[in-house]
């Protein structure tokens, strides 16, 4: 405060920050780009641990032995799936109440917004099966979900087989304290949103879905398996969900101690934990799981059924089994004593995972950075936009006096209003109809172009959004003349705008927040109408979010060890647009809106800038 | 000058129209930003379905509102908008007349103090011309009636627009130098929300200063009309409360209202201090807290009134400011009433440090307020700490943009400055 409220020292203070602004922020940007692959250097971060009390300190003992017999139902399934030529629900019934759980289904319906290429569905129907198995040991007031998608093809039945394996196994024994939900769901996502609407009477998607006849306790914490093969390799772990939503540290850190318990090779992100972090190697593959992690945290969508139940407050994670070609190889029994000892554990909760953290990154299975640590790298490319705020709001608020050639001082008029609320009220019209266009008229593209529906929708998208930087000189639509103050009005608002986007997004989903912030904030910090234009231009469009994008599917192809070609790769990028507004649609994914209306806006008022006459 | 405010007011009109359409008037009513449990439109309307069940609004702990405003709606029940809209409007024009007539006398004043040649020659760029004074009225009904807040307040329906409004009447009442009109809305504000009961220090210094009457403790005229306005103010507020008991016919408003507002029992989260504190706290400190924050709102009136005798209306302005920084349940609505006197003091703002840091934090808070809140209620991966966070730096940032003007006369050295409380309002 001494600082601040001594006039002197804050003249000396702000002279600095205006002065060497450009330097400061050149600083900053690497210090939070260092900052952030640091991150991922191993004695910066820290190691994993069980902070929840009950599931630490108990022994529990797993006994599954029906591994073959588990199997040997899934394959009964995988007839059954083949034969109806989809969920078998009658059999799924009649086995579920063999193994004496209480058995109920619900049927949905769900007609897509345009068809959906990748997973060829557009009117969606299905039912989903699930068999609720009573706690004996406690009154019924919560409960644990273990679900298995019944996928189209010969996918997934080795899960369902283990569910039922398990589902049997449960029932003979007589410590379960929670409500144990045994769920198949069709339709993967869909199914589950169906099924999470009906669990909690809500309906936020507009789908059709019949009630829940049957219901557990609150639902503490679930799991979702899925398993394509008799044996497998190793178990990887999925926990980015929705809106970049993660669960409670300590269901990860639960996997991983029975992994190490049982014996199993476990991953995540498909990447093994290594030891040799002092190396290059060893460094870069923990850049390699870390840069994965914030790329599917980034994109907001669910990565496994386990995504949508992060909505309701529940922890969930997905297990995928692998099936490589590694020589080690782990039997369905072993599979099935992991998640015995899982759902032991949990059994013993006593309230719901909260002693672990919600925010943070996975450089590798057993290591961990929290939003302490990560969070001053964003911090660092926000203070880059609060410093040129900062420069502008100083070069406003003392305009330099010109002086004409007859010595008569002129004070450069303020800028109109209208000079700045055109560039803001067009660029945030575009976003709208970026928004809402797509969808809407894909009929009409459909009856004048020769494409699908889904293409409609996507090159509508990118139309918009490419029409849109033909926008670029609105202020002088109604104001006339741009003034050399009004640009700096509208760069000091623009500016101040991205700040107070980026920041929010960071504080819900941190890994959108730093790629958004580490494409825009440069460009914020740089662009003024005195730079040169067409270079500029080029720099502005790399940087734009829709080419961020593009760059961002390339990236992850590569650290997946997928590379693609430029072809492919387009195909790619156009359907993770339709992916993106499909989830938007289905699921609710915050991604698309908020890049529609909100963040591609912003940028447009950066090219107003560049575009500034 | 009419024009100009009519399109005003035609403007506001239709944004607030526009939104009791939408969807999102819903969900602006369900924020904890907007409605506190005191004047929740939900609450009104449940308070309203016990009354026609003959039962008293007040059993149950869900309504708190003052019977008068019970009553009132209803009657206007059916056009509870309107009824929002034109209190809004309501409050803009008696700002924007209270305004006029203060600056005409601020303008005399100045002139006064011109031809006696009383202004020190650092002091002059602080004159301000005719053109600068002529639009401040209308940037106040703007600030007031285009803020935000305002808008949001009035769609969620939200009844601290009425107590706005009794405010802007007390206001201009004030400036107009009608003492009883006064007197009256001071204590309707009063019986709304108990806290306007400061504002009564500097309603009477101005009026004072008016009727050239010194502020002198030996003069009997000052005892006199001092005496003489408390009795009026007393007066109908005894009135209020009085025609509030044989409206109901019974005391209970009293405990679920005034009680309510003194005692802090719900502790919903919302932008002031209490909540997160009280809920912290144990239950035998309890009491002795309630009384230090509930203090806070009343403390500084008379530190203030002896600092800024010489200016009522600045006076007003920082209680006014006072009150919805530490008042137990704040909203976006009281705070919108503060920000509209800023223009008045305009003048001032280049003096003024920080302010651009202290405008960045205001509208970074009211960003991070529903984002925090989405982590913590929704997502459940924030907790109340973060929240409270935000709070807490809404509140520290709201400090320097009413209080800065007057630390500044104390702490500057400059000699600028030094004049500064001369040149405040002259």
């Amino acid at each position: 405060m001494g600082l601040l409220s001594d006039p002197n020292r804050r003249r000396a203070l702000i002279g600095m920050l205006t002065r060497l602004n450009a330097p400061i922020c050149m600083i900053c940007y690497m210090a939070g780009v260092a900052w952030f692959m640091g991150l991922a250097f191993e004695p910066f971060t820290l190691r994993t641990y069980m902070s929840e009390n009950a599931m630490g300190s108990t022994m529990v003992e797993e006994r599954f032995p029906a591994g073959e017999r588990a199997l040997a139902t899934g394959r009964e399934f995988a007839a059954h799936k083949k034969k109806t030529g989809g969920m078998p629900v009658d059999w799924l019934v009649r086995t579920m109440q063999a193994r004496g759980l209480e058995v109920y289904t619900q049927r949905f319906s769900r007609k897509l917004p345009f068809p959906d290429e990748d997973k060829e569905r557009y009117m969606v129907k299905g039912t989903n099966v699930y068999g609720i198995l009573r706690a004996p040991r406690a009154p019924r007031t919560e409960a644990l979900v273990l679900s298995a998608p019944c996928s189209p093809g010969n996918e997934n039945n080795q899960a369902v087989g283990i569910l039922l394996g398990l589902a049997q196994y449960f029932r003979s024994q007589i410590y379960w304290a929670k409500d144990i939900i045994f769920l198949v769901n069709e339709h993967d996502l869909i199914g589950m949103q169906a099924w999470l609407e009906g669990y909690h009477h809500t309906n936020t998607t507009g789908m059709d879905w019949s009630p829940l006849q049957g219901r557990g306790g609150s639902i503490q914490a679930a799991l979702s398996l899925e398993l394509s093969s008799d044996v497998v390799t190793s178990l990887d772990l999925v926990l980015e969900g929705l809106n970049g939503q993660l669960p409670n540290l300590d269901l990860a850190n639960l996997f991983y101690a029975f992994c190490q318990k049982i014996g199993v090779l476990c991953t995540t992100q498909g990447k093994l934990p290594r030891n040799d972090w002092d190396t290059t190697s060893g460094y870069s593959h923990a850049v390699q799981t870390m840069m994965l992690m914030v790329l599917k945290q980034a994109s907001s969508r669910p990565w496994g059924d386990h995504g949508l139940f992060l909505r309701y407050h529940i922890e969930a994670a997905s297990i995928k089994g692998v099936n490589s070609f590694r020589p080690y190889k782990t039997d369905a029994t072993t599979v099935g004593r992991l998640l015995e000892g899982m759902y032991r554990k949990l059994n013993n909760l006593l309230e719901r995972l909260h002693q672990s953290y919600f925010f943070y990154l996975m450089p590798s299975l057993t290591r961990f950075v929290s939003i302490g640590y990560y969070m001053p790298a964003f911090g660092l490319l926000a203070l880059i936009l609060l410093l040129r705020a900062l420069d502008l709001w100083v070069q406003l608020s003392s305009p330099p006096t010109r002086t004409t050639e007859d010595g008569v001082e002129v004070v450069p008029a303020s800028p109109g209003v209208l000079s700045i609320l055109t560039p803001l009220v067009i660029s945030h019209l575009t976003g709208v109809a970026l928004y809402t266009l797509p969808v809407l008229s894909q009929e009409l593209a459909v009856e004048h172009f020769p494409v699908s529906e889904t293409e409609a929708v996507v090159l509508t998208a990118i139309a918009i959004y490419t029409g849109g930087t033909r926008s670029h000189d609105t202020h002088r639509l109604l104001a006339g003349e741009g003034t050399e103050q009004g640009w700096k009005v509208l760069k000091l608002v623009a500016v101040l705008y991205l700040a107070v986007l980026l920041g929010c997004t960071a504080l819900i989903n941190f890994s959108l927040g730093f790629i958004l912030a580490l494409t825009l904030v440069p460009l914020a910090a740089f662009i003024t109408p005195h730079v040169p234009k067409t270079l500029s231009a080029v720099v502005m469009v790399i940087l734009s979010p829709g080419l961020t994008l593009l760059f961002a599917v390339f990236f992850f192809q590569e650290l997946q060890e997928t590379p693609v070609t430029l072809q492919e790769g387009w195909m790619l990028y156009l359907s993770v647009i339709s992916q993106g507004i499909l989830d938007h649609a289905l699921y609710g994914s915050l991604l698309y809106p908020l890049a529609a209306l909100l963040v591609y806006p912003c940028w447009l008022l950066f090219w107003n800038i560049l575009f500034w006459k | 000058m009419a024009a100009p405010l009519a399109l005003l007011l035609i403007v506001a009109v239709t944004i607030r129209a526009a939104l009791f359409r939408t969807s999102l008037a819903n969900l602006i009513s369900e924020r904890v930003e907007v409605v506190s449990p005191l004047n929740a439109w939900k609450r009104v309307v449940e308070g309203l379905a016990l009354l026609d069940l003959d039962i008293s609004p007040y059993s149950g702990d869900v309504f708190h509102e003052t019977p008068m405003v019970i009553y009132l709606f209803h009657f206007l029940m059916d056009y509870a908008e309107i009824t929002f809209m034109l209190a809004d409007c309501l409050t803009a024009v008696a700002l924007y007349l209270a305004v006029k007539d203060y600056n005409k006398q601020v303008f005399r004043k100045q002139k006064f103090a011109l031809e006696a040649d009383r202004i020190p020659m650092d002091c002059l760029e602080l004159i301000r011309s005719p053109t600068e004074m002529y639009y401040i009225p209308l940037k106040v009904a703007m600030f007031y009636l285009l803020n935000p807040f305002t808008i949001v307040s009035c769609v969620a329906k939200c009844t601290c627009g009425l107590n706005n409004a009794v405010i802007a009447l007390f206001i201009l009442s004030t400036m107009r130098g009608s003492a009883l009109l006064s007197a009256i809305f001071l204590a309707l504000a009063t019986y709304q929300s108990i806290y306007p009961l400061t504002l009564c220090v500097p309603a009477l210094l101005y009026l004072l200063q008016r009727l050239y009457i010194p502020v002198n403790v030996r003069r009997s005229s000052f005892w006199f009309y001092t005496l003489q306005y408390l009795f009026m103010f007393l007066g109908s507020l005894l009135v209020l409360i009085c025609l509030s008991f044989f409206l109901l016919g019974s005391w209970d408003f009293l405990p679920a209202v005034y009680g309510f507002i003194l005692s802090v029992p719900d502790l919903t989260p919302n932008i002031g201090l209490f909540w997160y504190f009280f809920a912290e706290m144990f239950d035998h400190f309890r009491l002795f807290f309630l009384c230090v924050f509930q203090i806070n709102v009343f403390f500084y009136t008379l530190p203030l009134s002896i600092k800024l005798k010489e200016h009522p209306v600045f006076l007003i302005f920082m209680q006014i400011a006072l009150i919805a920084i530490f008042k137990s349940y704040p909203t976006v609505g009281d705070l919108s009433l503060y920000m509209a006197f800023l223009p008045v003091w305009n003048h001032l703002y280049r003096f003024l440090r920080n302010i651009f840091l202290v405008s960045c934090v205001l509208l970074a808070c009211s960003a991070l307020f529903p984002v925090l809140w989405h982590l913590w209620i929704y997502a459940g991966s924030a907790n109340s700490n973060f929240y409270y966070a935000i709070t807490l730096l809404f509140s520290v940032a709201q400090v320097p943009v009413c209080l800065s003007p007057s630390l500044l006369s104390s702490r500057e050295s400059s000699s600028k400055t030094a004049l500064f409380t001369h040149s405040l309002l002259f």
